[in-house]
């Protein structure tokens, strides 16, 4: 064994399939010349590769907001797609850098897990897909049915409190990938499907016939998803957590992917210190002033990437609801840059 | 002795480093150092790695409420159960799974591997062609075939297919009758019990009276009169103390009864039908090893053919059979942790799969995991050790 | 001397020409003695050809006759649409042709796949056909060229023109190919070592040997596929980031060596100690004894059982896609679990073709085994 692995370490390091770096992870990615986002393999919307491995998603843009900010370049992102089951280990064992991936920050995920979220890119809750034929109108009506669920995820947690809670009987069938468990589903294994309502709106499209199925209308839990990073590096934490307060704030101050290089040249206060003509934002998170330009640029505000991916005009059809900003009756707030 | 006791003589003469025994004594000192020092290196960054990421350690987690639920459960359990009480739930369950695949594996295996025997040219080839089948496919490809190819056709349970004696098929599994065992059966399972120890009696007596007198009782078809007669005399004497539980049509589902889940019967199935294949080749071999001039001998002695299979070829073939097949059984326990890829809820997918997931505690988990195996492998290999000595050839 | 002519028997008259024996070949009698022997044989004779009859002709309907050869998704195989009845969705293999065998690799540089699977094939067919020429080189080549040539080529190396194509690319059936050489060419050595360990004379290094081979031995692959994913990137310092492929390729190798070296042990111990008390009589020590004498017989030998090793832990490989590791098998779950794709008959076809795979390779490498084990039979007949 001691042979082996000296072998294949000293090997793999020579070929660069391990990357050594005791500095920050903000270095290491500088080092490297790309970001490796933790994504998720299957979410229309939210993160899906195609066969040819172009991702598309909210979440995808997530990373290469961050691939923008720090490369100019959103292009320079290597996505490692990760089942709910591996995801955290991947992103404790360094395997990623950052991990966004539609999960759900809880309490003791930070507190056990040895990761930290850096904000909340999307409010959800959880819901249930059902059959039209079964004549379900409402979660209650769901007494006795056998209920498909992925592993390893907080909506197995979150199920089985609500079947405890409004003390009806139920069957569950856990399954190691979502892909396996909406199969199963959309097979006949299961009455209904649970998972974030986000998901249930991307997995209704990927039935075989999605106008057979509907969304009940509980919502179960509160899922707010993000992204997240290890514990024990504030700098990459930092710069994770204002990225995504820059989208926010890119959307409120109206800085869009068209408009960006005009708005650059604005004397509005705000705009400069916002937009890197004034101060030293930028570099502060180890990056370049002109760091949110870059971003927009990119892929543009929190808005525009979730009409892009997930909005109204897209097969999932989400409103903004709770996720509209803090202005306009949703939840999105970001502190100012100042 | 005398040229080893000159060179010892003359061990002085070569140099220390050249010294065998020094070089030996050396060689085992740095291996012995590099294995322990890579067990250091390995703890040390572990401990550092997990202590940074403030992960949590420790086995803690075992009397926290796990809070997730189960498909099937042995033993009771619900979503306020602990954690250890889920780690027992996937270890009965990897029980459940193993116990059922070897006893069909061994009965398909051993009718597979007579019919290979077999001088009938067709019979002979069709089980070969079982055999090559399923010896050279992954078993992974056999469980996804009768799991996503085969059970998951099945109708759903609106349109169930009703087998005669209320039993119920459908894409939610199979729904048998469940036995409920009423007051009185304590009295008939005591029956059972005795008529077994009478069956041992008249067996003991039979050979008593051979060895003296040579005179043969047919002590098998008494005991069976014995075992099958008496408990069902006092079934019925006692009232028929045994209830069933039909499985009745619900909204979704069909409720009651016995439900035999679809990644169950698929890991059943599956894990048999596979097994069975490497079952019946060591069958076939250790047929094969007995020397024909055994049954003419056996013959030769006026033994009937059924005396000759019971009291000479067997106890020869199981001598060769039972260490393969042995293996085939251990090997088809740790095959059935590959339950976790149709989600059937064995210790590998309840531990390492979601209680991993909610503690993210790996170290603890893989280990206890792979310790379960190992004291499955070693109770197998202690069977082995005892079986050996017992069917050693004793040599005169 | 008596007259020998009076005393023995000699026939003096020509005996009566007589009737030619009963036939005792031909189909008729083979039937007779092989089918139809006794009551019991002709019953299971008829019930299994009767099963055969039954089987056959809609199993080769549904191969072979009535597939769907080309599609686009299931609904150019759904027998409601097209309204009449269809086989084998053969389309379905045709559309994930590339993604089956080549996973997401960029469809331009697809060559160096293929190139990669022709070295491959020629280093197994000249290590393992007895009658190839250079031996010795080609287990060099086999064992020391190919793994750098099959690692440069696969995962390119921009200074000689290869760009770099990142192993989260890789995928399907040239996965199932990368672990299974891999499991061979670093389990042999360290099975060798192992093997060696044990049947050594020090206790240490014995110790040592049967820990590791009767641990992995113990337990599941599935759980060293754990400890190789979630555990191995713990034990190295913070800032190693192992590949996942790397991590599983780990956990693949170190399992198999430990069956490796069971099966090189069985080896050794067939080899009679004579052997190595004439190496020691001619004054070898125990590296060139090892290396010269005993190994090279012993290895030989055990063949058979290195190449049975082999089958297994070619059918294992599919258990990586457990740890997400998308061999030939997953990418065949995951194309039936495309919404495009996803119908009742699907996986029928699909795992009919995954299983033909498997079969070839596992069955030719057992026919070989089987014919390896009765040439050296022959060849160690005294």
């Amino acid at each position: 064994m001691k042979k082996l692995i000296a072998a294949a370490v000293v090997a793999a390091a020579s070929f660069g399939l391990v990357t050594g770096a005791s500095a920050g992870t903000l270095d290491n990615v500088k080092a490297k010349g790309q970001l490796v986002c933790g994504a998720n393999p299957g979410t229309a919307g939210f993160g899906v590769p195609d066969e040819k491995g172009n991702w598309t998603g909210l979440d995808v843009d997530y990373c290469r907001a961050i691939a923008a900010a720090i490369f100019n370049d959103p292009t320079k992102v290597k996505f490692v797609p990760l089942s709910s089951k591996d995801r955290f280990t991947a992103l404790a064992s360094g395997e990623v850098d950052v991990l966004i991936r539609n999960s759900t920050w809880t309490m003791s995920r930070e507190t056990t897990l040895g990761v930290i979220w850096a904000g909340i890119n999307f409010y959800d809750g959880q819901g249930f897909l059902v059959n039209k034929k079964l004549g379900v109108k409402s979660a209650t009506d769901l007494d006795g049915a056998t209920i498909c669920v992925q592993q390893g995820t907080t909506t197995e947690l979150n199920l089985a409190d609500y079947f405890r809670a409004t003390g009806k009987k139920y069957q569950v069938v856990t399954f190691g990938t979502s892909e396996e468990a909406v199969k199963a589903y959309d097979t006949g294994r299961c009455d209904a499907y649970t998972t974030d309502r986000s998901g249930l709106a991307a997995d209704r499209l990927s039935m075989s016939k999605p106008d057979d199925h509907i969304i009940l209308p509980e919502i179960i839990s509160k899922e707010p998803l993000g992204p997240l990073v290890r514990q024990g590096d504030d700098q990459w934490l930092n710069l994770v957590k204002w990225v995504h307060y820059g989208l926010l704030v890119a959307e409120e101050d109206g800085i869009t992917k068209a408009n960006v290089d005009e708005k650059a040249k604005s004397d509005d206060p705000e705009l400069k210190r916002v937009l890197g003509t004034d101060g030293k934002f930028g570099e502060s998170l180890g990056l370049s002033n002109a760091w949110l330009v870059q971003i927009v640029k990119a892929v543009g505000n929190y808005g525009e990437i979730f009409e892009r991916n997930v909005g109204p005009n897209t097969p999932l059809q989400l409103a903004r609801a709770s996720n509209a900003l803090w202005n306009k009756g949703g939840l999105q707030y970001a502190p100012p840059i100042r | 002795m005398s040229i080893q006791a000159n060179a010892k003589h003359q061990d002085p003469k070569v140099v220390f480093y050249n010294d065998p025994k020094i070089r030996s004594l050396f060689f085992q000192c740095f291996l012995l150092i590099a294995f322990l020092a890579l067990f250091y290196f390995a703890y040390d960054n572990t401990v550092a790695n997990l202590k940074k990421r403030n992960i949590a350690q420790g086995f803690a987690f075992w009397n926290v409420e796990a809070g997730f639920d189960i498909s099937q459960t042995l033993i009771p359990y619900s979503a306020a159960s602990s954690y250890g009480r889920a780690f027992w739930v996937g270890l009965l369950n990897t029980l459940l799974v193993s116990g059922l695949s070897i006893f069909f594996a061994t009965i398909i295996g051993v009718v597979i591997g007579v019919l290979r025997l077999s001088k009938n040219w067709v019979v002979s080839r069709l089980a070969a062609l079982y055999i090559e089948v399923f010896r050279n496919v992954p078993l992974l490809l056999v469980l996804y075939f009768w799991y996503g190819a085969v059970l998951s056709n099945l109708p759903e349970p609106r349109d169930s297919i009703a087998i005669p004696g209320d039993i119920w098929l459908n894409s939610r599994g199979l729904l048998v009758p469940r036995p409920v065992m009423l007051d009185q059966f304590w009295v008939v399972s005591l029956s059972v019990l005795l008529a077994v120890l009478a069956g041992i009696a008249v067996h003991r007596h039979a050979r008593r009276k051979q060895a003296e007198t040579g005179e043969r009782l047919p002590a098998g078809w008494i005991s069976t009169l014995l075992i099958v007669g008496v408990p069902l005399a006092v079934y019925f004497a006692v009232g028929q103390p045994l209830g069933l539980d039909l499985p009745v049509k619900g909204r979704f589902n069909i409720n009651g009864g016995l439900n035999l889940a679809p990644e169950l019967v698929a890991m059943v199935v599956g894990l048999s039908t596979y097994t069975a294949a490497f079952i019946a080749e060591a069958v076939r071999a250790g047929v094969v090893a007995v020397s024909k001039g055994q049954t003419e001998a056996a013959h030769s002695l006026g033994l009937t053919d059924g005396q000759t299979l019971r009291l000479v070829v067997m106890p020869q073939a199981l001598r060769v059979i039972v260490p393969p097949l042995n293996s085939e059984f251990l090997s088809l326990t740790k095959n059935s942790s590959l339950g976790v890829s149709i989600g059937y809820p064995d210790l590998v997918n309840v531990f390492t799969g979601t209680v991993l997931n909610q503690t993210g505690q790996a170290v603890e988990m893989v280990s206890v995991t792979m310790l379960v195996y190992l004291t499955f492998s070693l109770l197998t290999s202690a069977f082995m050790n005892w079986f050996n000595t017992r069917v050693a050839l004793v040599e005169r | 001397m008596t007259d020998a002519t009076s005393l023995s028997f000699v026939r003096s008259a020509v005996i009566p020409e007589q009737r030619p024996p009963h036939r005792v070949s031909g189909p008729l009698v083979w039937m007779r003695e092989n089918l139809f022997s006794s009551l019991l044989n002709t019953v299971l004779t008829i019930v299994f050809l009767g099963v055969v009859g039954w089987v056959l002709p809609g199993f080769i309907r549904f191969v072979l006759l009535t597939p769907v050869w080309v599609a686009s998704s299931s609904k150019d195989c759904s027998a409601d649409l097209l309204q009449h009845p269809v086989g084998a969705c053969w389309g379905f293999i045709d559309a994930h042709f590339g993604y089956l065998f080549y996973g997401q690799y960029p469809a331009g540089e697809r060559w160096r796949v293929n190139l990669f699977y022709a070295l491959e094939a020629l280093g197994i067919v000249w290590i393992l056909l007895p009658k190839a020429p250079f031996k010795s080189a080609g287990l060099a080549f086999f064992f020391l060229l190919f793994p750098v040539i099959g690692f440069v080529l696969l995962s390119g190396m921009p200074i000689i023109g290869l760009s770099t194509v990142q192993t989260h690319y890789w995928g399907g059936f040239l996965v199932t190919i990368v672990i299974s050489t891999v499991g061979i060419v670093a389990s042999l050595p360290i099975g060798v070592v192992l093997a060696l360990g044990r049947r050594s004379a020090m206790p240490i290094a014995r110790l040592v040997s049967v820990i590791m081979i009767e641990f992995v031995r113990g337990v599941p692959l599935i759980t060293v596929l754990f400890m190789a994913n979630v555990m191995f990137p713990l034990f190295v310092p913070d800032g190693w980031r192992p590949d996942s492929l790397l991590r599983v390729l780990v956990g693949v190798g170190f399992f198999s060596a430990a069956y490796m070296a069971e099966a090189v042990r069985g080896g050794l111990q067939a080899i009679p100690r004579g052997q190595y008390e004439a190496a020691q009589a001619l004054g070898l020590g125990y590296w060139q004894m090892m290396i010269k004498i005993i190994l090279p017989q012993a290895l030989k030998i055990v063949i058979p059982n290195i190449v049975n090793n082999f089958i297994g832990l070619f059918k294992d490989t599919t258990l990586v896609a457990i740890v997400g590791i998308f061999d030939f098998l997953r990418t065949i779950q995951a194309s039936l679990s495309d919404p495009n794709w996803r119908s009742g008959q699907m996986p029928l076809a699909a795992y009919l073709f995954a299983a033909f795979v498997y079969f070839i390779f596992c069955y030719g490498m057992a026919r070989y085994s089987l014919s390896m084990e009765r040439r050296l039979q022959t060849g160690n007949r005294h």
